[in-house]
Order: C-alpha cells, then structure tokens, then sequence
C-alpha cells in the first residue's frame, strides 16, 4: 500500500518539475493577482480592519494556489484516463484506493511547493513571516491542499472526458475562490450571501490561513480547524469510495 | 495443461451481449489467436481476463486463478498490452518501465538490469531518456510490449499488437512475439483483425458478435475448406452458379462480382469446369489456397475486415486511441 502510494506521489512530482511552463504560470498568476488586485482594491478599500488590504489578501492568494493546483492535479486523472496510463495503474497490482490517495498527496505536495514559492515574497507586502510561523504554515498547506484533492478526484471519477472541464473552473473553483473570503471580508456580508460562504470549505482554510499568518482571523480558528478536519475526512473516504467503484 | 481456462464467459452492457458464453482453454506455452472484426468481443474478453471488467457470467481462470476473485494473483501472473497507447508521454521510456517495476515490487537491482535487457531487446536503449510522447507509434508499441514482460508474466497479452503500424514495424514485433515464445516459453494470447498475422499463431480462435465460431490450428481451419479455392468471372454469374451447382453437386458462392468455388484439386478442376460453361463467357479466373479470410467468410458469409490493412481506415483507428 505505501509502496504503490509512493510510486503514485513520485510520478506527481516527476511530472511536477518537468512541467516548467506550467509551473511558470501557476506561479505568475497569483502573483499578477496580488499585484494588480491587490493594488487596485486595496486604493478604495484602504485598509481591512488592522490589515493593509494588500496584507489582507496575501493569505487568500497563497490559498487561491493551493486551490487551482490541487484541483488541476487531482483532476489530471481525466488526462490519465484519456492517454490510457490509468489502465497501466489499474491492472497493476495495487489498490485502487492507493491510487487515489497517491494522487491527492501528490497534488499536496505540489500545492505546497508552490505555495512556498508564493511565500517568499510576503515580506515585500509586510508580512512577516519567522520560522516558527513557516514550520506552521507548511503543514497547513498541505492540509488544506489534500483536503481539495479530495474534492478534485471526487469530480475527476465522475468525469468521463474533458468537455466538462471548464465547466469545473466556472462553476466551482471559481465560485469557491471568490466566496471563500480571500479577496473581500465575510463579516458583513448580506445573509444569503454569508451562508453560502460558510458551506464553502475554502472560507475555513483561508481564514486559519490568514490567521496564522496575520494573527487576524474573522472565525474562531478552531471552530476553522474543526471544519476543515471533517471536511477532510469526507472528501478522503468520498473520493476514495467513489474512485475505487468507478470504472 | 491450460493455462488459461474460461466457461461460459458472458458480458452484457445494459441490453447488449458483447461476449456471447464463450469457452475455450489457451495451453502453456501456445501463441493462441483471437481473430474477429471490430466489435466482435475481442477487446472485452481481454479487459475481463486481465481483471478490469467484471464478467456477467461465467468463470475465468488464468495460471489457476479466478479473474474476479484472486485478482492480485491474476494480475501478477499477467502482462498487457493494451489495443489504445497507455504509456506516460511525459515520462521517458526507461521511466515507463521503472513505474512499472515499482508497481510489480520487483526487487531494485534485478528491475533496473531487466530495464537494460528489455530496452536492448526491443531497440530502444538509445531512446531511453526521451519523452515517450516523442515516440513513434512503432516505438511506443515495442515499449509497451518491453514493459508487459518487465515482471515475468506467465502470459502475456496483445490487443491488436501491431494495428496502425507500417509492414516493417510490424514484422520486427512479431519476430519479438516468437522469439519470447520459443525462448521463454511464454503463452500469448493476442487479438488482431488481420488475417495474415493469424497465420502466424498455434491456434485461433474465430470470434464474431461475441461468439467462438471457430477453433483450430490455422491449418486445420483451412483444411476444412477442402483443397483450393477458385474465383471465376463470367458473364452471368447467377446461371453459370446454378450449372455448376448440378453439374459437379458441390455448393459455391457468390460474393461481390464472382463466384467462389472450393475443390480438391483445382488445377484439374478449372478444365472440366470451363467444360461445363462453354456457353458462357469466362471473364477471369484463378485458383489459390484458402486463406483464413476463406474460413471466416464460409463462416459468416461476410470478409473479416472488408477494407485492406494500409490505408486510411488504419490511421483513423490509431488517432482515434490517443
Ligand atoms: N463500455 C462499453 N459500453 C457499452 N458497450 C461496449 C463497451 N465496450 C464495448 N462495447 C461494445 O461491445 C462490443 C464488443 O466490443 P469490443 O470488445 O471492443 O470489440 P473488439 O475488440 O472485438 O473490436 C461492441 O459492440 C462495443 O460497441
Ligand atoms: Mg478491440
């Protein structure tokens, strides 16, 4: 079982590295957001309590990574599926359910590294970051990576080919990044508004997040810690279930 | 002694049959061929042999084991090599084969020397630090086939092993067939839908709407057809069938524009034939030896594959796995 989830996690980050352009852009992204949104909404918003908006948004950028790249490793079983190496894993003799799980730590590890690029630069919008706070950070990136593998194969083993893919990146990782408190506060939202926020697992990472980072948070951070547990442990089972029953 | 066994093996999606209660046993050592038009059940039968498709029905069993209820076993008895591409194009091709001997647990030193030997064997050692995505069709095939064997399976198998590659490709693939038959004395079973290649097996089955219609020695198929058989044109083939029905009492054919006859001896057949129909007018003929063609059109009354193996047929199927 840890073999066939090592071989599985290994392949992910061969494949990492080598895909230069697209860790390129992955990176790119983000950064054009914190640059261009940061700066734009930050003129007319000032500030976010005690937070330069700039500041406010950093932890929701670093989550808004963790979200895109966990969701496109998870869902690259699609690819695998339409290049024909995922019959290579499935008539191996290994689990299906090692499968799923190495695919959902590789995305992890992915995000992670990727989000630690990310955090390099918070220094230059003022965040201090001390070593204590990074060996917290790490892990919780990568907690919160696994956590939207989980959902990425959940999707993945429901699709059959790429015609829904943008559909995806439409109507649920974009919807998930907006509404999950990274770009604007969630207090004082309108009450419909406000409860599709709090289903939205995202706003629990984003605001722990921005809690460890900031020592500001709009939750309590263990009700947030709490959620995204449970979130985690449905996805996993989820995800696993639905993976090995597939076809 | 079989090694592979299966009864009345039967699938069905939703309402339709797609393997038809077939049983037959493939022995140790043998290169057992599936032969049948597209559609026939070919590629379904494998997936259930190879434990990625639960049968309907029936019982298969592969060096002993149940294919769905000792997969593990099964899966490490066997090696595969699927009709569509399954390699990672992102890797290169010795990183193809080192996930494979991950997943088969084979001990580190030994995987990495049979990686060597492999490569080497299927011409490719050069070509081992390239993106398989860079391969040709020819190349990606004899890694795939490198890979099947990687773990020492008992038997491996093909799935239209040589479709959409050009004749020298194909005849190097299947030197590479019988060359690990006679060294290693492994059981092949492979599917094809090209008659010539057939010809090659120590047996063949005969597969059409997911049913065995025929299985023998490719010899022994064709020894049924008695002798040779004869292709006459004439001006009216509907008369000239009927006269030669009540002339010699035998029971040939019409297909397409001629008539189709099988006798023991055709070169002394033709004169008293061409005898009986001097009132006709004899257009063409010739005489050759039945081929496996023969045996499965006299089976079903239709050609196997009614288009020729180049051509754009070909190319559309290969893309169409990508
Ligand atoms: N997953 C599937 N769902 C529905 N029908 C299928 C499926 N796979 C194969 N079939 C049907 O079963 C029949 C046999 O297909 P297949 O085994 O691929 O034939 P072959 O390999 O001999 O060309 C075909 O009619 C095909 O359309
Ligand atoms: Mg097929």
């Amino acid at each position: 079982m840890l073999n066939a989830i090592y071989i599985i996690w290994l392949r992910e980050l061969k494949k990492f590295i080598r895909d230069r352009s697209r860790l390129i852009s992955s990176i790119a992204q983000p950064l054009i957001w914190l640059l261009l949104i940061g700066t734009g909404f930050g003129a007319t918003f000032g500030k976010v309590g005690d937070l330069q908006y700039i500041q406010f948004m950093f932890p929701g950028i670093l989550v808004m990574t963790l979200l895109f790249s966990s969701m496109f490793s998870a869902i690259s079983i699609i690819w695998d599926r339409e290049f024909g190496f995922l019959k290579e894993m499935l008539v191996a003799p290994i689990r299906r359910t090692s499968i799923a799980i190495g695919k959902a730590i590789g995305g992890a590890s992915r995000s992670t590294i990727q989000g630690i690029i990310i955090l390099v630069f918070s220094p230059l919008i003022g965040i201090n970051i001390t070593i204590q706070k990074f060996f917290l950070i790490v892990p919780l990136m990568f907690f919160i990576a696994f956590t939207i593998s989980g959902i990425g194969i959940i999707i993945a083993a429901r699709m059959e080919s790429f015609e829904g893919f943008n559909l995806i990146v439409n109507f649920v990782i974009m919807p998930m990044f907006l509404l999950s408190g990274a770009i604007f506060p969630i207090s004082n939202l309108p009450q419909w508004l406000s409860m599709i926020v709090s289903i939205n697992p995202l706003s629990y990472g984003v605001d722990i997040m921005r809690w460890v980072m900031t020592g500001i948070s709009e939750r309590n951070p263990a009700l947030d810690l709490m959620v995204l547990s449970l979130v985690c442990v449905l996805t996993t089972t989820i995800s696993v279930y639905l993976f090995s029953k597939g076809k | 002694m079989s090694i592979i066994e299966i009864k009345n093996l039967t699938k069905k999606f939703g309402d339709k049959l797609a393997v038809d209660d077939i049983s037959f046993e493939v022995k140790e050592g043998e290169i057992f061929g599936f032969l049948g038009p597209n559609g026939a059940g070919k590629t379904t039968t494998i997936s259930i042999l190879c434990t990625l498709l639960q049968p309907t029905n029936g019982i298969a069993k592969i060096a002993g084991y149940d294919v769905t209820k000792e997969r593990d076993d099964v899966r490490n008895s066997i090696g595969i090599v699927f009709q569509d591409p399954s390699l990672d194009g992102d890797l290169t091709g010795e990183e193809n084969l080192r996930f494979h001997g991950m997943a088969y647990k084979i001990p580190k030193q030994i995987r990495e020397d049979r990686i060597k030997y492999l490569l080497d064997m299927v011409d490719l050692f050069d070509k081992k630090d390239e993106r398989t995505k860079n391969y040709s069709g020819g190349m990606k095939r004899r890694l795939e086939i490198a890979r099947g064997l990687l773990h020492h399976p008992k038997v491996l198998f093909l799935d239209e092993p040589t479709i959409g590659l050009d004749p020298q490709t194909r005849n190097r693939i299947w030197e590479h067939i019988i060359e690990l038959q006679e060294k290693n004395g492994i059981t092949i079973f492979l599917t094809t839908h090209y008659m010539e290649e057939a010809e090659n097996c120590n047996r063949i089955a005969i597969i059409d709407h997911g049913k065995i219609i025929a299985l023998d020695t490719p010899e022994n198929l064709k020894k049924n057809l008695k002798g040779d058989l004869i292709t006459l044109k004439t001006s009216d083939n509907q008369k000239a069938n009927e006269l030669i029905k009540t002339c010699f009492s035998i029971n040939p054919y019409i297909k397409d524009d001629s008539i189709f006859i099988y006798a023991e001896n055709g070169e002394n057949f033709i004169p008293k034939l061409f005898r009986a129909l001097r009132t006709f007018e004899i257009t063409s003929v010739s005489v050759r030896k039945p081929t496996l063609n023969d045996v499965f059109i006299k089976l079903t009354g239709r050609a196997i594959r009614e288009e020729t193996m180049d051509g754009v047929g070909r190319m559309r199927e290969r893309t169409r796995g990508r």
